[in-house]
């Protein structure tokens, strides 16, 4: 892909996709998130997009209580497996089965009708 | 190295007032007559000032419309927004820019109507994240119960422990005639009590109200000649690690682990000289990371150190002594609050809450989502 210039347009597009895409530093392998125009703190700006894994572990987590007939939903901090950390929810997962270092997987979605990434139990929901 | 003036500058006024919520004043009005009663306090009037310190929730450009309200053609502006800990880095501009003659009298000062107002919460989050606004976190509820989760299952700390922290601030909110919630509150209503974001429940979550306050500092040579025994600052510094909460690499340590050092070290003093301890209680798990992060207890000791009523009146450390966010006022923004607190405790009129001989108090801030961390140091005259 040719340089990144508008990576919050780019982003929101591969979201569009169902499709989540990191940017990777071309000299030394780094990932980065969120997108930007150049690596934080270096300002490095060697940058391509390339498709995540997928995986993630569960940083942490919180339940977002609704008053019906809202329902409540997963808040997560998701560590990918490639060394970055994204907000996200938790789908296909009983509450009571939540816990802090379980194994995720990155699936897309939907919030009340925008397209978005989410993760559910890398297993699969428990039978 | 730095060399922040220490005892340089001294709070001369203060004043906090409008907690109770009456409908029909205005954000600015609120600020005003904080202003103004800090001023009277002072034994000044608006004339007197040159330096003005503004926050307004809805007002970008309350840096002029402050001064104009108020009749002042200042030297100095700032209207820094770094949430609730822009007071505590405000404080520390002021000194310096009074220290440096660039103005001899500094205001600081706050209001927001956000309880009787009929906008409900006051809208001072900034633009939306586009990473992140689309899940829907309701901050800045979320980023704190994220931070809470991670703490308890870093340390072990309990939702008990928590509740401690909420109990705590209520006994001490009934010793204070101006608190706005004062109705008895146990560990069992705490844990009790609505869940809004596990683990955080109602009563884990500070106040909505209305409310103003305002600091008047000049220099120690000034401040001696005024009506009120001067609150001498000894050290401030801030520190900001991130905005967004998924920006902070562990959820259980906060900026203000860097800024405390910094403060105490240019005060010349250590935590455990520090004889009331006014922090930034937005949520329970606030005041648990707080004391940790400032060396008042090891790190992920918080939950067990505030437990049994420790910073309850009475217990090992005094904590925000007003009633803090969770039960005195909280009306968007905080951190002014815990600063005209503890200058009220150094001057020694703070009533059934007085701390006996109070000679150090620790006024901090937090912005944000644990994002900025202010912290500043005041002292008595036999401190200097």
């Amino acid at each position: 892909m040719s340089a990144v210039i508008h990576p919050e347009a780019e982003y929101a597009a591969f979201v569009a996709q169902g499709r989540l895409m990191l940017q990777q530093v071309r000299g030394t392998g780094e990932h980065i998130f969120y997108p930007r125009v150049a690596q934080p703190g270096t300002g490095r700006a060697d940058l391509e997009w390339v498709e995540a894994s997928g995986d993630g572990v569960l940083y942490s987590y919180t339940v977002t209580r609704n008053r019906p007939p809202a329902e409540d939903y997963v808040i997560a901090l998701v560590d990918l497996a490639e060394g970055v950390r994204m907000m996200s929810r938790v789908v296909d997962c009983d509450l009571a089965d939540l816990r802090i270092g379980m194994a995720l997987r990155a699936r897309p979605g939907e919030v009340d009708g925008v397209p978005a990434i989410l993760f559910a139990p890398a297993e699969g929901p428990t039978a | 190295m730095s060399t922040f003036p220490r005892g340089a500058t001294a709070i001369v006024g203060a004043a906090v007032t409008g907690i109770d919520s009456k409908p029909g004043f205005s954000a600015m009005e609120l600020l005003a007559r904080a202003a103004l009663l800090a001023l009277a306090d002072a034994g000044l009037t608006p004339a007197d000032v040159d330096g003005v310190f503004s926050t307004l929730p809805e007002d970008p450009f309350s840096a002029m419309s402050v001064p104009e309200y108020l009749g002042i053609r200042p030297r100095v502006v700032d209207s820094t927004r770094t949430g609730g800990s822009g007071f505590q880095v405000q404080a520390q501009w002021a000194a310096l820019a009074l220290d440096a003659g660039l103005c001899d009298v500094a205001l600081i000062c706050y209001g927001s109507n956000q309880r009787s107002g009929a906008g409900g919460l006051v809208r001072s989050g900034g633009t939306p994240f586009p990473y992140e606004a689309n899940f829907k976190p309701r901050n800045p509820t979320t980023s704190y119960a994220l931070a809470t989760q991670r703490h308890m299952h870093q340390y072990g700390t309990t939702r008990e422990h928590l509740a401690e922290v909420a109990v705590a601030a209520r006994k001490w909110a009934q010793l204070n005639p101006d608190a706005f919630s004062r109705d008895d509150l146990t560990i069992a209503d705490v844990l009790g009590a609505r869940m809004v974001s596990d683990p955080l429940t109602v009563r884990d979550c500070c106040l909505v109200t209305d409310g103003a306050a305002a600091v008047v500092m000049t220099r120690a040579d000034r401040a001696r000649d005024l009506p009120n025994k001067p609150v001498y600052l000894l050290g401030a510094a801030d520190a900001t690690w991130h905005r967004n909460i998924s920006a902070l690499d562990d959820l259980t340590v906060t900026a203000a682990s860097e800024a405390a050092p910094r403060a105490f070290a240019q005060a010349g003093v250590s935590p455990s000289d520090i004889d009331v301890v006014e922090l930034y209680d937005a949520f329970t798990i606030n005041t648990i990371l707080f004391l940790e992060d400032m060396g008042f207890c090891p790190k992920g000791e918080g939950g067990r150190f505030v437990a049994d009523g420790a910073i309850a009146p009475g217990g090992r450390l005094a904590v925000n002594t007003n009633g803090g966010g969770l039960s005195c006022a909280h009306p968007g923004m905080y951190g002014l609050f815990t600063m005209v607190e503890a200058a009220t405790q150094l001057r020694g009129q703070a009533g059934d809450r007085q701390v006996a001989g109070a000679r150090l108090a620790l006024s901090h801030g937090n912005g944000g989502v644990l994002s900025s961390q202010a912290v500043t140091i005041w002292g008595t005259e036999d401190c200097l």
